[in-house]
């Protein structure tokens, strides 16, 4: 189980309504049917990931976020969650807005571009970079607006979107990023979650 | 005609065209068992030319039954496990109350005089043979095509008598292009003289050259462009070169022509006439005041909508509409699209992609179902 997937988990109340944008298999659904009693649904692109999710009895709607969201109504969800997948929209702006109009609250999480192995890569060996969290090259990769934990702050304050909660992940370890320590959890977190409303 | 069940179905039952029916029969057919807690029943409802007889070979036909890809022991739909109830629609002519039965006030075949009846009547007629069998809630309801209309109205009108619903490449309502191709359908079987205003059924004849021809619309409709021209192409039907006639040259005119003659020897006209008219009359929405989302409230019944990417005649975007609908009304739902050049009848022949889904869905139910039951 992802790291990310039980900060994700731990951040949720118990019975409320979910939102799994881009839910892969469904295994953060499950866990959060198991944890917490959650009501969860799932959105899905890719056609195995549907069916493997439709297998395990989990309810998931194939179809693409950037053009779909519209079908469900206004704050039908207490949360929507977007689990690094927010760097590969098109309009990543328009679907932003889409996650909080579906849902009360929305849980977005990215791959840090700020995280400094990413940022050696290109100072030191002048190449773009691959690590775990962004294993792909500059021309296959999915991700057209990568961005830091820092840019996403300033994004979000820009549009007057609610930062309730932001967590810096890196390794094992979680902790909490405020405007005081951003600089230096946006150096050493891999990925970054926000709760937003 | 032997080896047809019958349940005489006594109580009245109100018509959408305001005549109040009793005392009819329903023909219908069981596979599997049903188990201790009863929790393992589903109810599969038939397409336009189907019947009850879902697997297995066909009594009347001597042909395999409609869904044997599908539905059987170890199937997808695994009869070892399940037990399945299929029943022919009324309007129908496997021996259910249809046109070509006999009018007790007159003594002669119904022909025309039989009611129009709605994709709402065939489904509360249903009913009771859950009643019958003592099933208060199925595990699952599903069909294809008319039988996938029949579900999402089955879940509408007698709310959460099912776990799980599984309507397959279908709509809420007809759009104008099935009405329009289910009228050619029509028009052909009333533009053929034996049809006489469909009092050909008390001469004991059968209006074959009209009915061969609505046959052939309907397949046509029920392949892909690309299946059928993979599937045919230009071949030509047992000769060298073209006859300089009209007999059947290409491969795709005898595919249609012995389609069409194959089905008149096992479908009654007037039964086409009254069952399209019901699948034009399908609108869900019309049916509750506030629409779609009306139909659907309340709903704890879990769904698996399915679609197929070659589908002309039920679309994706159809078939999507409805997964909205549900949504909006908050319903539980989970939707599908399977890729396949097979076209709208992908439901019915080996698509090992589309049989995995259900398979995996309807076992997930069962689980689920149980669960549920033991609190």
């Amino acid at each position: 189980m992802k790291k990310e997937f039980k900060v994700i988990a731990e951040l949720l109340p118990k019975n409320v309504r979910v939102l799994d944008v881009g839910c892969g298999d469904g295994s953060l659904m499950d866990l959060l049917i198991k944890e917490k009693n959650i009501e969860a649904r799932g959105l899905e692109i890719k056609e195995e990931y549907v069916k493997k999710c439709i297998y395990k009895g989990l309810s998931v709607i194939e179809g693409n976020a950037e053009t779909e969201l519209h079908q469900f109504p206004d704050q039908s969800f207490d949360y929507v969650v977007l689990s690094q997948t927010l760097q590969a929209f098109y309009n990543p702006e328009k679907v932003l807005k889409e996650l909080l109009r579906v849902g009360k609250s929305a849980i977005v999480s990215i791959p840090n571009f700020g995280y400094w192995k990413v940022r050696t890569s290109l100072l030191i060996f002048g190449k773009m970079p691959m690590t775990k969290t962004l294993p792909y090259n500059w021309h296959n990769t999915p991700n057209l607006h990568m961005c830091t934990i820092k840019d996403m702050f300033n994004f979000c304050n820009e549009k007057n979107i609610k930062i309730d909660k932001i967590l810096g992940i890196n390794e094992d370890k979680t902790s909490q990023i405020k405007r005081s320590n951003l600089e230096i959890k946006n150096l050493f977190s891999k990925i970054g979650i926000f709760l937003l409303s | 005609m032997t080896n047809i069940k019958k349940l005489n179905i006594s109580k009245s039952l109100l018509l959408d065209c305001k005549q109040t029916i009793k005392d009819f029969p329903l023909a219908y057919e069981t596979y599997g068992k049903l188990n201790e807690n009863k929790d393992n029943a589903i109810l599969v409802f038939h397409a336009l030319t189907g019947d009850q007889f879902v697997t297995g070979l066909n009594p009347i036909t001597k042909k395999d039954g409609w869904w044997t890809t599908a539905v059987g022991p170890g199937k997808a739909i695994d009869t070892n496990k399940y037990f399945v109830i299929c029943a022919n629609v009324i309007g129908g002519c496997m021996g259910s109350w249809g046109p070509k039965e006999i009018d007790k006030k007159t003594n002669e075949p119904y022909g025309l005089n039989f009611p129009v009846i709605t994709i709402r009547d065939i489904v509360r007629s249903q009913e009771t043979l859950l009643e019958y069998l003592g099933i208060k809630k199925l595990l699952c309801v599903t069909g294809g095509s008319m039988g996938g209309m029949q579900s999402l109205q089955f879940c509408a009108t007698f709310p959460n008598r099912t776990f799980s619903a599984m309507p397959i490449a279908c709509s809420t309502s007809h759009s104008a292009q099935n009405i329009a191709l289910n009228e050619l359908a029509r028009q052909a079987v009333m533009a053929d003289p034996v049809w006489d205003k469909g009092k050909y059924i008390k001469k004991n004849i059968q209006p074959k050259n009209g009915l061969a021809v609505a046959r052939m619309v309907g397949h046509i409709s029920y392949l892909s462009e690309k299946g059928m021209q993979e599937k045919f192409g230009r071949k030509l039907q047992e000769r060298g070169d073209y006859d300089f006639s009209f007999n059947a040259d290409f491969q795709v005119e005898s595919y249609l022509r012995h389609q069409g003659f194959a089905f008149v020897e096992r479908f009654d006209a007037n039964s086409i006439l009254y069952i399209t008219r019901a699948m034009d009359y399908f609108d869900l929405s019309k049916q509750f005041k506030g629409g779609l989302t009306e139909a659907f409230k309340n709903q704890k019944t879990k769904f698996l909508v399915i679609s197929f990417s070659s589908d002309w005649l039920y679309t994706t975007k159809e078939n999507k509409e409805t997964v909205i609908a549900l949504n909006a009304a908050g319903a539980d739902v989970s939707f599908a699209e399977i890729k396949t050049d097979k076209g709208h009848d992908s439901f019915l022949v080996n698509e090992p992609e589309f049989l995995k889904t259900i398979k995996g869905f309807i076992d997930s139910m069962h689980l689920k179902f149980k669960n549920e039951k033991r609190i």
